[in-house]
């Protein structure tokens, strides 16, 4: 009786959208009177940080502080149509359609300040520190506020854009399949080290450590948050996560978090993570989509492990002691 | 049928009516308007519910109003001290340690318990003073790391 | 966590101000204040709660309900039931034209699943919700269930959805799966030196979001009512909240987009339809939330999904053909799993160029809870038993897992088994920095692999591609009582080996291997490849066995299921 320690891998691609594509999303954006910006939209921020995302996306479009931005969400009478928070859609396509937006609502604004300043539009730039400046001048410059007050109360004239993103829905050729699923991919490579205990049945992860290539990282606090929540859910499913436990029998089914185990904070390993960016053409800076799958990997990655470690193979999730004990009964008996 | 209840929530004398066997829970969310502790299970087992009673933390949606009354009752909403957030707040909002922010408020009340009676606490015993929460979202890392965070904080302030 | 600034440095520009950086998040001073407003914390007045009577049968027919002394519990307002229900079925994806309507928000008289809800109790408190649910009489006359896949499909397998007509989801018409078919597996497997197959499981998950899944509607005073959410797609769950009551969408107001964790399970829209609809008929606020209790059991799971691979390889561990059968168990609805089976389709056979591939991808009805999306949805269960194959199929030729993987890695320009030209490809490089980040040797050979190097060419080419069609044919088409199915494959022989049928195909599938049987012989007499092939028992699937002799790497017979 002993423990085992085991390395496994898996590589993945991810498709970012909806397949088929056809999944809109709108934004719009306006300049208060003061210039600051409201991004409205209609997308749900369920932890994967939506709403700061899409407030990086404006600044950075827009080329004024984030702290100049505000995202309001949620409200189905002022918020614009976005399809919803799934399918690692949200950065991309409601991200393209913030960009889009930004960029309508930009042209407003260098407008009226060209007028402002008399010059020509595409002699402006933003600073990033809320002015507007004529490049290679810098000395003539005008802030957003002052654009803002003079669009407002002096031009008429509204500071706003919209933006809208759609992939094009695919057509499925029944006999073959062939379609378009989405336009761009991720991926990941993971190594994940475990533990097996032959007596218990056991399996401790000790160590994942990965790489993750998903376009572009648009706030890296962010996509830590994400990969790092990730891994631990892929954990939790390979080793404990099932509403069925005897699949398909529908017995012993948990109703509590007593019941339906997963790993606790002390029982998540040190997580190495490198981003690899290959910005996706028609990504909002080149951004992919992470949010699911970060929880993948771990599944098949552990389960190679363990047959790394005891040298028998798990085929059905998750892998409980019970199903590892068994396997190695199995296993000696020959069978 | 009602009965009243009064305590200290967060420095401030209150008093609510409670329906017999109410719990705490219910009476800060809807009696008293203090929705910060959240209602994860309701079966004790995920902690969400954390606020502190005479500063030990406990599982507002198990405990019956009553238990608080002549008590002092704490929620992450009394955490700040006016416009100046409190260390263990600080440090989840730099360290992002929280997503959907719906196990934040019962985990920073759990870590504060900790922090008040262990102000260099080890990782493990941050892992144990939290065990009882569950997070779905961020694989606690990051969690444990914003509340060691805190204490060092602290400590630097002393 | 360190960005590798030098793989593709040509392709990302490197002058952005505030994208990239680690700004702090939005909402989070809302959320370690507390101040963040989820759905649960709009503080109404005067607010009803609903709770539903649920079966405890996993199928039934419901021979009455007996609700009067439910009625007298002091605080009882309403009870709905099938009956109130403007829509009788609906389907969250109709609403786009695709999919049947074919769940009844309240039990139409049958129940399909154990926790099906029948009636919805209205009351003034929780207390005497529960109290009333307690209360209600259902009789029940249960009728045999099936809870396996492959079991589902058998010609005498109880009908799970009388809305479907069978338990199978019929693609495109009068398609029996999603299938995916590029070049010729059954040629490919001629070639190969070992073959490889495996069996992979993986049960029903829940999400298990913090915040249970609910929503508190308030009428207001302009014929409207506005439903505090906490769905994940706002405007969808709006648009089939609609349709559901068939009521103008334009008098619904959804207030959402702050959520506590979702991974997929809120985007079914069960809870909105009836507290919309109790709000109707009583003209009071309405709140309607998941116990902890429900969510686990109750609310959709990540569905149940079987794969079955079968590899045909070389012994230098180049992929020649993959052939697969992927069985989603839906649960007793639709919900979303119609889409999520050709999602999978369309991500096999992973991120991996394969000349010839095979795919049948069936959304399978059972006794269950239905499933539905999850973060992952129609790749999670697929990349568990893609990757585990791979390193499987390593251990057959005794290869590095890694640098099979890197071997067989898409790249720029290979056509993909759904018809479309990879771009962007970057695994290779991801198993290059993992491998580097874990000090796993790499060879020469794979250190030096690109993606944007050796794709493309013939391997951009779509290859000649026999028509199979799967087919489970039930005559009597969605009738009670169908007597014989088989796989319709006696015209197109490469539909010979879906792999592996169903058990109560066995006898069919022995008559159709008998013929390839014949076949093969009468093609080695005329100097073709012969067909040689071990007599196994229990009857097995027909077998891509090689006329060289390949080796036989099998997961399948191991692991039968408990
Ligand atoms: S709500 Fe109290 S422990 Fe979950
Ligand atoms: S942040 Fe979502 S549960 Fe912890």
């Amino acid at each position: 009786m002993a423990k085992h320690r085991g390395r496994g891998v898996a590589s993945v691609n991810y498709p970012i959208g909806m397949n088929l594509g056809g999944d809109p999303s709108q934004a719009l954006v306006h300049a208060t009177p003061t210039g600051k910006f409201v991004v409205t939209l209609s997308s749900i921020d369920l932890g994967q940080g939506m709403k700061s995302v899409t407030r990086q996306l404006a600044a950075e479009t827009l080329g004024v502080p984030i702290e100049d931005v505000h995202v309001d969400t949620g409200d189905s009478d002022t918020g614009p149509h976005c399809m919803g928070s799934f399918a690692s859609r949200g950065t991309h396509r409601a991200g393209n359609a913030v960009v889009a937006a930004a960029r309508e609502a930009k042209e407003v604004l260098l407008e009226v300040a060209a007028e402002e300043l008399e010059v020509d539009p595409r002699d402006l730039e933003l600073d990033g520190r809320g002015n507007v400046r004529v490049k290679g001048a810098p000395a003539r410059a005008l802030s957003v506020r002052d654009v803002a007050q003079a669009a407002h109360f002096k031009r008429g004239k509204s500071i706003s854009g919209r933006g809208m993103f759609l992939v094009p829905p695919s057509d499925v050729d029944p006999d073959t399949g062939a379609m378009r699923p989405v336009t761009t991919y991720a991926h990941a490579c993971m190594i994940v080290d475990v533990e097996v205990d032959d007596e218990t049945g056991e399996v401790r992860v000790l160590s994942i450590k990965a790489a993750y290539e998903i376009g572009r990282a648009l706030n890296i606090g962010l996509v830590e948050q994400q990969l790092v929540g990730g891994a631990w859910m892929g954990i939790s499913h390979a080793l404990f996560e099932t509403v069925e436990p005897y699949y398909p029998d529908r017995a012993h089914g948990p109703t509590d978090f007593n019941g339906y185990l997963m790993p606790g904070p002390g029982d998540m390993c040190p997580v190495e993570i490198e981003i690899i960016e290959r910005p996706a053409l028609d990504g909002p800076y080149g951004a992919k989509g992470i949010g699911e799958m970060c929880a993948t990997p771990p599944i098949p990655a552990i389960a190679n492990a363990i047959e790394d470690a005891i040298g028998v193979r798990i085929t059905e999730m998750p892998f409980t002691p019970e199903k590892i004990l068994r396997a190695l009964d199995a296993k000696r008996a020959g069978r | 049928m009602v009965t009243a209840v009064s305590f200290t929530l967060n420095g401030t004398a209150v008093a609510a009516v409670a329906e017999p066997a109410e719990t705490l829970l219910s009476v800060l969310r809807h009696r008293l308007g203090d929705t910060s502790p959240k209602a994860g299970c309701l079966q004790g087992t995920c902690g969400a519910c954390t606020v502190l009673l005479d500063g030990e933390p406990v599982l507002s949606c198990l405990l019956l109003a009553d238990a608080a009354e002549g008590r002092r009752v704490e929620t992450v909403r009394g955490l700040a001290d006016g416009p100046t957030l409190h260390p263990l707040q600080e440090a989840f909002m730099d360290r992002f340690a929280a997503q959907c922010g719906f196990c934040t408020p019962g985990m920073i009340m759990a870590a504060k318990a900790l922090l008040d009676r262990n102000p260099n606490p080890t990782r493990e015993e941050v892992i144990e003073a939290i065990s009882g929460n569950v997070c779905r979202c961020t694989g606690y890392l990051p969690i444990i790391e914003a509340i060691l965070e805190a204490a060092r904080r602290l400590a630097a302030r002393r | 966590m360190r960005i590798r600034k030098e793989l593709f440095a040509d392709e990302r520009d490197d002058d952005l101000a505030i994208v990239g950086k680690p700004v702090r998040r939005q909402d989070i001073e809302g959320h370690v204040t507390g101040r963040t407003t989820f759905f649960d914390d709009r503080l109404v007045p005067g607010l009803l709660h609903i709770r539903c009577v649920r079966s405890t049968h996993d199928h039934a027919r419901i021979r009455a309900i007996d609700t009067r002394e439910a009625e007298r519990v002091p605080g009882v307002r309403r009870i709905l039931r099938w009956a109130d229900l403007p829509k009788k079925a609906h389907n969250i994806l109709t609403i786009f034209n695709f999919g049947i309507d074919d769940e009844p928000a309240l039990a139409d008289g049958k129940v399909r699943y154990r926790g099906e809800p029948i009636v919805a109790i209205v009351a003034e408190s929780l207390r005497a919700a529960d109290e009333a649910v307690a209360k209600v009489r259902v009789d029940y006359d249960p009728l045999p269930a099936v809870f396996d896949v492959e079991e589902a499909l058998k010609p005498d397998a109880p009908l799970v959805n009388e809305y479907i007509g069978r338990n199978w989801f019929r693609y495109w018409g009068d398609y029996d799966c999603q299938q995916i078919r590029f070049g010729d597996v059954e040629a490919a497997f001629r070639q190969a030196d070992v073959i490889v197959e495996g069996r992979y499981q993986m049960s029903p998950i829940e999400h298990a979001p913090l915040e249970t899944q609910g929503c508190i509607v308030v009428p207001g005073e302009d014929g409207r009512f506005t439903v505090y959410t906490c769905t994940q797609g706002l405007h969808f769950s709006l648009d089939n909240t609609a349709a559901q009551l068939r009521l103008d969408t334009n008098r619904l107001h959804f207030i959402g987009g702050t959520v506590g964790g979702g991974f997929g399970g809120k985007v079914d829209t069960v809870v909105e339809p009836l507290a919309v609809l109790a709000a109707m008929l009583t003209g009071r606020p309405v709140r309607y939330v998941f116990t902890r209790a429900e969510e686990m059991q109750v609310s959709s799971p990540r569905g149940a999904e079987r794969v079955y691979i079968t590899d045909g390889v070389t012994r230098d561990g180049r992929i020649l053909a993959r052939k697969i059968v992927h069985y989603h168990d839906a649960g007793a609805y639709s919900r979303l799993s119609t889409y999520g089976t050709i999602k999978s389709a369309a991500h096999h056979p992973g991120p991996y160029w394969i000349p010839n591939v095979w795919v049948d991808s069936f959304c399978v009805f059972t006794n269950r809870t239905p499933s539905s999306a999850m973060r992952g949805f129609g790749v999670t269960g697929g990349d568990f038993a893609l990757e585990s194959q791979m390193d499987a199929v390593a251990r057959a030729i005794g290869m590095d897992p890694l640098e099979l993987r890197i071997k067989n890695a898409y790249r720029d320009g290979d056509m993909k088994a759904h018809r479309k030209l990879t771009e962007g490809a970057a695994l290779i490089e991801c198993i290059q920095v993992a491998a580097e980040l874990a000090r796993w040797p790499l060879s020469e050979e794979a250190r030096s692999a690109s993606s944007r190097i050796g794709g493309g060419g013939d391997r951009g080419r779509v290859p000649p591609t026999p028509p199979a069609r799967t087919r489970l044919s039930d005559r009597g088409e969605g009738e009670r009582g169908r007597e014989t199915s088989r796989i319709d494959a006696a015209e197109r022989p490469s539909a010979r080996a879906t792999t592996p049928p169903p058990s109560w195909l066995r006898s069919e599938a022995r008559a159709v291997e008998a013929r390839a049987v014949e076949d093969g012989a009468r093609r080695a007499a005329e100097g073709g490849e012969g067909r040689r092939r071990e007599e196994q028992e229990p009857p097995e699937p027909p077998r891509p066995a090689s006329g060289h002799g390949a080796l036989r790497f099998s997961s399948v017979f191991g692991s039968r299921r408990r």
